[in-house]
Order: C-alpha cells, then sequence, then structure tokens
C-alpha cells in the first residue's frame, strides 16, 4: 500500500459500470506523481490517505470478481510516526 | 487509474483475433495539471464512445483486460471513463 494526499476528484458520466455511484479520487503520491483511486471509506479533500494500489485486493474491497480497478483509498490517515 | 488525452485512433487492416472490433484510440498520458508527459500509447476503448481531443482516465494490465466486455481481450491499457471534469483542490 502506499500513502498519499487527495487532491481533488474527477467526474464523468460515460465510464464503465463498475465505477457507476464510486467517488473517484485524485491522490497525490510523496513522489509527487499521481494516480486516480476509487474511494472506498469516504476520503475528503487534503487528507492524507492510504491507497491499495494492486488489483486482487481492490476488487476484494469492492467484492468484485471482475471490476477494472486497481488502485482503492483504504484508509484515512491520522498520523505517521517513522524513526 | 491515469489521466489520458485522445490525439488519434488506430485503424488496424490486419488484427488478432482477441482485439477484432476493439475500437483502438492513441492516448498522449497527461500529469496531474492535465500537461503531456511520457510518450503515446494506444489503449483500447471500453466505452466505445471516446473521441479524439475527449479527456480520458485509462487502466494497464489486468484491469485493462477486465474493462472489456468479454474479459480478457489482449490489451495492456484500456480507456475507463470519458472524464467530464477534475477539479483540484489542494
Amino acid at each position: 500500500m502506499i500513502l498519499g494526499r487527495v487532491i481533488g476528484e474527477i467526474h464523468g458520466t460515460i465510464k464503465h459500470r463498475f465505477y457507476e455511484g464510486k467517488r473517484l479520487l485524485v491522490i497525490e503520491k510523496d513522489n509527487g506523481d499521481y494516480l486516480i483511486a476509487a474511494d472506498s471509506v469516504g476520503a475528503g479533500a487534503d487528507e492524507r490517505v492510504l491507497v491499495l494500489d494492486e488489483g486482487n485486493g481492490a476488487r476484494q474491497v469492492f467484492d468484485s470478481k471482475d471490476g477494472p480497478v486497481r488502485s482503492v483509498v483504504v484508509g484515512v490517515v491520522d498520523d505517521v510516526y517513522t524513526d | 487509474m491515469l489521466l489520458g488525452r485522445v490525439i488519434g485512433q488506430v485503424v488496424p487492416c490486419v488484427i488478432t483475433p482477441g482485439l477484432r472490433g476493439v475500437p483502438l484510440l492513441i492516448l498522449q498520458p497527461l500529469d496531474k495539471k492535465l500537461q503531456p508527459k511520457g510518450s503515446a500509447l494506444v489503449a483500447a476503448d471500453a466505452t466505445r464512445m471516446a473521441g479524439v481531443g475527449e479527456l480520458v482516465s485509462y487502466e494497464g494490465g489486468r484491469e485493462a483486460a477486465l474493462a472489456l466486455d468479454e474479459t480478457f481481450v489482449p490489451v495492456d491499457h484500456a480507456i475507463i471513463a470519458i472524464v467530464d471534469g477534475v477539479n483540484i483542490t489542494a
């Protein structure tokens, strides 16, 4: 999993049926790159989040056997402790 | 999933059977400021509705194959959504 920050959201009416009703968040990674992740925990703008970035796990989060999803926000982070 | 801009289309005269009838669009990957980044690639259009100039989101790897109707069409990138709006707040 990776840590990131919610920097925005994307909207689209024409999309794969799996994404109906799901929020698509723009996540900025610590290295400055970004990715778009489906939200599963109601993360808000500017929050630090935990992103699961692998398809099998992502499908498990949404209980879907064939959804085209790889990145999912699975947590909102309060604090990070590192030595 | 990442953002891309449709900049063209590929019309094959010979194509492997698994890709027959699959619309193939040329995408320019974009960064978070919607500026071109990296080299263009060819993606299958799972929405079947994306046109040149449109902003789209696309997925790679196994998720790309899963995005197409009968799964496991041999593709490595697929357009998942046509993006109407990107609001970057932070």
